[in-house]
Formats: C-alpha cells, sequence, structure tokens
C-alpha cells in the first residue's frame, strides 16, 4: 500500500525532471548494455566453438605427440605412417586411422592464387570425421598407395581459384606441382577467421615429398562408442609408447578441447563483462549523486511529510525506491539496447555469433536494481533523518 | 470529572546549541489547551513562539519539563510514536501553505492519509469531504499554481483536517494573505473551532490574536501573560 504510493510518488518525480532523469539513467544503461553485449558475444563465440569441435565428428581420439596443453611448446613429431597401420590393427580398425601432415601453402591455378592449408591425408578421413564432399570423390587408398597427384579442396578456395567454373578435373599448383581436382567439400563454415573452407587435402604420401617430410603430425581414429573413447585411446597411446619408448604422447578428446576452450572463453567473457559491470557501478555513483541532489531540491516536501505523519521509514524508503525505479528503467532500456545491438552486430558482422541467453538480461536487471538500493541508500538515510523542523524552513 | 487536556505543558523548556552556544528558547513555559479551545499565541519574532507551536505539534520535544498531548507524555515517544501523533491528533497549517506542486489538490489533502495505510479509493473519499467542508469542492483536480492565496491555504486547511485532529495548529496562517482572504481564512478556522476542533494560532498580528478566547503572551521564552 505505502509502497505502491512510493512508487507513485518516485514515478512523479522522475517525470518531473525528464531530462536529468534519462541522463542519470544514462550510466546505468550503457553498462547493462555492454554487459548484455559481451555476454551474448563471449556465448555465441562458445557455442561456435562447440558447434565446430562436435561437427569434426563423433567420438574422435586424436593422437599427437608430447603432452597437449595451451601453452606448451609443440613438440616435433616422430610419427610415421606406418604407425597408423599399426595403430589400426591394436584397435581393431585396420585402415581406420587417419593421418594429417599439414602446412601453410599458395595454391595457384590459372591466374589466381590463394594462401591455404594443405593438408596430407589418407582414405580414412571420411570414415572418422563429419567431412561431406559436395561434388567428385573424396581421396582413395590407391591415391595414397601410389602417391597420386590428386586434391580435394573446400568450396571457399574453389571459388577463389576458379572463379565459379567447376573445379573438379581442373588442376592446381602447390609449390609448383600440379595437382588434379578430383572433388570439392561441402561448406562447413567457420568463425572468427579460421574458414575451414579454404582447405585444400592431398594425400599424405604426396604431401611428404612435397614438403620434404617423411613423418606425419598426428593421427585420429574414432571410437564405436562414447563409452569407448578411453580404452581406444589408451590402447593406441599403449602401441606408441611402445615403439617410442623415450617419448611422450598424448590422446586428445573433443571433451578436453572443449573444456579447454570453454575455460578460455569463459575468463575472456567474465574479464569482459567484469570491465562492462565497472561502467554500471560508475553509472550508480551517477544515481546516488543526483538523489542527493534530490533530496535537497525536496527538503519541504521532506519536512512537510513529516509534519503531517510520516515515518523515518516511510521516507527512506520512498527515496529508495526512487534511486531503484531510476536503475531498474535504466537496467530495462539498457537490456533492450544491448539485446538490439547483440543481434544487430551479430547481423552485421558475419563471423561474430552473439547467442542471448536468458539468464543475462535476468542478471544486468537484477544487478541494476542491486545498484539503485546500494547507491540508493545514502541519500534516502539522508532524506528520513532531516529533522522537520529544519526541513520545513528551508528553502 | 474535567476531561483530559488536548495539549499540557508543564515548565518546557528547549534549548539548543548553536556553534557551541546554547541557546534557550524556551526557559520554562505552562500552558493548557482543553478540547474544544481556542488560542492564540502572540509575541515578536524570536520570542520562542515558534519553538513552541513546534513542541505542541509534536515536531521536536522539550528539553526538560512535561509535554502531553492527548494525555500522552510526548518526551516517553519515540520518533515513529511523535509521527503518529502529529499524524492522529494534530492538524497543521503553515504560513506558507506548504503544499506539493503538481500535484492535485485532492492528491495534497489525501496525503497524511497515506501515513495511516488507507487505500487510495478511500483516501481520496475522504479528502473531497474535506475539501467540501472547506469551500473547496469545485476546486479538486486544480493544482497548487491554478490556485489563488486564499484557496492554496483553505487546501492546506482541509489537509490538516483530513485526519479528524483534535487540534489545529496554524502558524501564522493569514501571514501570506491579503486582507479579504486573511478573513476568510480565520473565519473558516473559527468555524472549525465552532465544530469542536480545538485551534492554536501563533501570530505577531495581535489584530487577528484578540479574535481568540484566550491570547497567550510569549517574550524573551516565558509566557509573560494570558489575557
Amino acid at each position: 500500500m505505502r509502497v505502491a504510493e512510493a512508487f507513485r510518488v518516485a514515478v512523479t518525480a522522475l517525470r518531473a525532471n525528464r531530462l536529468r532523469s534519462l541522463l542519470t539513467m544514462l550510466g546505468v544503461i550503457i553498462g547493462v548494455s555492454a554487459v548484455v553485449v559481451l555476454v551474448a558475444i563471449g556465448t555465441g563465440a562458445k557455442r561456435e566453438v562447440e558447434a565446430q569441435v562436435n561437427g569434426l565428428g563423433a567420438n574422435l581420439v586424436i593422437l599427437v605427440p608430447g603432452q597437449l596443453e595451451f601453452g606448451a611448446a609443440p613438440t616435433r613429431s616422430r610419427l610415421e605412417l606406418a604407425d597408423a597401420d599399426r595403430v589400426g590393427r591394436a584397435i581393431g580398425q585396420p585402415g581406420g586411422v587417419a593421418v594429417t601432415l599439414a602446412s601453410g601453402e599458395t595454391v595457384r591455378a590459372g591466374g589466381n592464387s590463394a594462401f591455404a592449408t594443405v593438408n596430407g591425408t589418407n582414405a580414412a578421413v571420411p570414415r572418422i570425421f563429419n567431412r561431406p564432399v559436395a561434388r567428385g570423390t573424396y581421396l582413395r587408398e590407391s591415391d595414397v598407395d601410389t602417391r597420386r597427384r590428386v586434391a580435394v579442396i573446400g568450396p571457399e578456395l574453389a571459388a577463389q581459384l576458379y572463379e565459379g567454373a567447376d573445379p573438379v578435373g581442373r588442376t592446381l599448383a602447390v609449390g609448383g606441382v600440379r595437382f588434379r581436382v578430383v572433388g570439392v567439400f561441402a561448406p562447413l563454415g567457420g568463425a572468427f577467421g579460421a574458414s575451414r573452407d579454404a582447405e585444400v587435402h592431398i594425400p599424405v604420401t604426396a604431401a611428404q615429398r612435397l614438403f620434404g617430410d617423411p613423418r606425419v603430425d598426428a593421427l585420429a581414429v574414432k571410437a564405436p562408442t562414447t563409452e569407448q573413447i578411453d580404452e581406444v585411446g589408451d590402447r593406441a597411446l599403449a602401441v606408441l609408447q611402445e615403439r617410442y619408448p623415450d617419448e611422450e604422447f598424448s590422446a586428445v578428446t573433443q571433451d578436453q578441447i572443449l573444456g579447454t576452450v570453454g575455460r578460455i572463453l569463459g575468463l575472456l567473457t567474465t574479464v569482459l563483462a567484469a570491465i562492462a559491470a565497472i561502467s554500471l557501478l560508475v553509472g550508480g555513483v551517477g544515481v546516488s549523486n543526483i538523489m542527493l541532489v534530490s533530496v535537497r531540491e525536496r527538503t519541504r516536501e521532506i519536512g512537510l511529510r513529516k509534519a503531517v505523519g510520516a515515518r523515518t521509514g516511510d521516507i527512506t524508503v520512498q527515496f529508495l525506491i526512487e534511486a531503484v525505479v531510476l536503475t531498474t528503467i535504466g537496467g530495462v532500456l539498457g537490456i533492450l539496447l544491448g539485446v538490439g545491438g547483440a543481434l544487430g552486430l551479430a547481423a552485421a558482422v558475419e563471423q561474430l555469433p552473439a547467442v542471448i541467453t536468458w539468464w543475462s538480461p535476468a542478471l544486468a536487471f537484477g544487478v541494476s536494481a542491486a545498484v539503485g538500493v546500494f547507491f540508493g541508500v545514502v541519500p534516502a538515510r539522508r532524506a528520513g533523518r532531516l529533522d522537520p523542523v529544519v526541513a520545513l524552513r528551508a528553502e | 470529572m474535567t476531561p483530559v487536556p488536548a495539549l499540557e505543558a508543564v515548565d518546557v523548556t528547549r534549548s539548543y546549541r548553536l556553534e557551541g552556544v546554547t541557546v534557550e528558547a524556551l526557559r520554562g513555559v505552562s500552558l493548557t489547551v482543553h478540547p474544544g479551545d481556542y488560542a492564540a499565541v502572540v509575541g515578536p519574532s524570536g520570542s520562542g513562539k515558534s519553538t513552541l507551536m513546534h513542541l505542541l505539534g509534536g515536531l521536536d520535544r522539550p528539553t526538560t519539563g512535561t509535554l502531553r498531548v492527548g494525555g500522552r507524555d510526548v518526551r516517553a515517544m519515540d520518533e515513529d510514536e511523535l509521527a503518529a501523533l502529529r499524524n492522529r491528533t494534530i492538524g497543521f497549517v503553515f504560513q506558507a501553505f506548504q503544499l506539493l506542486a503538481r500535484t492535485s489538490a485532492v492528491d495534497n489533502v489525501g496525503m497524511p492519509l497515506v501515513y495511516r495505510g488507507v487505500k487510495r479509493a478511500e483516501r481520496r473519499r475522504r479528502a473531497v469531504a474535506a475539501l467540501e467542508r472547506v469551500g473547496m469542492g469545485h476546486r479538486l483536480d486544480h493544482r497548487p499554481n491554478e490556485l489563488s492565496g486564499g484557496e492554496q491555504q483553505r487546501v492546506a486547511i482541509a489537509r490538516a483536517l483530513v485526519g479528524e485532529p483534535q487540534l489545529l495548529l496554524a502558524d501564522e496562517p493569514t501571514g501570506n494573505l491579503d486582507t479579504r482572504n486573511g478573513a476568510e481564512v480565520m473565519a473558516l478556522l473559527e468555524d472549525l473551532n465552532a465544530q469542536g476542533v480545538a485551534v492554536v494560532l501563533v501570530t505577531h498580528d495581535l489584530e487577528i490574536a484578540q479574535r481568540a478566547r484566550r491570547q497567550v503572551h510569549v517574550r524573551d521564552g516565558l509566557i509573560e501573560r494570558v489575557t
């Protein structure tokens, strides 16, 4: 009852000083919208990475030399192509182990050239990774065995090199060596500039000769079920450990990648949101300041209200509600601006996904209300404690 | 059996400390106001009459002495009890009207009832009744800046009346009004007094004070004489 009346008085008072109220809200609006936008982008980035990692294929185990940790120096591989056969036999999937030997190269076709990741692989790739071919075929086992100079290229690269013409059957040159295009991948999309649609896959044997490198970077296998991921990884590691007793290898799963990437992006999102929250805090100081001005301006009103029976608590609650109304209206405007901004940004910038989660606007609203209470307390208590005799005499 | 006095002050003092100096605004005042009484407190400025009015109205508490309002000792009350006393027992009328700007007459009048927890519809009903009692029933939704001084003071009197107080305290109620409006406001206060509300008038205007049943002359913080 009294609270409802306090709301009415608060709205009347704020409307009496529309411009001032709006400017005071601006700090909160900016803070809240910044938090909402940054959380949306952070969440979008995380979802995108998750989708990409999960889109690689199901139940993958990637075998790499050394300890795989972010920040650790990459270890030079001693893996060979023959290790893929050994691992395949050990896990009961002969021919089911993919290999990779990748290098960034300039790729030319006709008068066009582009920089692309050239990946030496084998015929097991389509069985392990989710890499559909839109036109033509993927590399065959015989291509690897005979070191045939054939290539499967991504659609983005195809568009760059052949400008819309069908690439299958045409040639491209990598490091001066000519390859015949046999297939074009279906588009996968990509985020943050790391497009997998500009890759070139060639037989690993051809890549070894091209790069002058007899080894492979890593192996990849697929566990038959999610439950068998660890078992398959352990067996594969055991084979490698036996062959290279003085080296370490890691079996990396998608869950591990997601865990690490998730932690990094989570931390990044938190830091960005915290920076944005500082502007919310500054907005709160502005609210506090303007409320103090308001208390001073309305000293006589406060004195009168006390003279006719308002208690200290009634006045305190009234000014507190006024501060909270100010910040929550600012919060709602900030949420609208933030959601609009995030969606607008996502629409305008292709590689910047933004996902609005239900909790970030809810949290922003809660925080802005809390800012109102926190920064409203001092002015409100000052108002409540005014002596009615003195207050009534105020100018 | 004598009725409980509306107001009873016994040897009341009030001193302030102003920049380290103790100022004795009231130095021992005794005064009784009975229900339905009509008294005027007169004295030059600085005599302590404003301080006395603040004490009588429960806006302030005496330094020493006993002050009973409606039979209850003001010195024993806490802030909230004093607020309730101002809300229920006393109605204030100020020289400068003290109406809320941008607020209609009816909302100004109903405002004290907010602090009693009276619902909005009931507040309006009682505020309308109070405004009709002071002859302002035709100006319910006008704002103070749309009303003349005399009309504003009538609205202020309606606000003082809306809580059905035992006592109206009027501090220079005609001070900001011209003669004609002043006379009308005085007639209204006397009319209300005739209906049984005790009225205490604080003024430096002897002519107005003469209209009261009693004149309490205050000088230098003491009651000089009562006529």
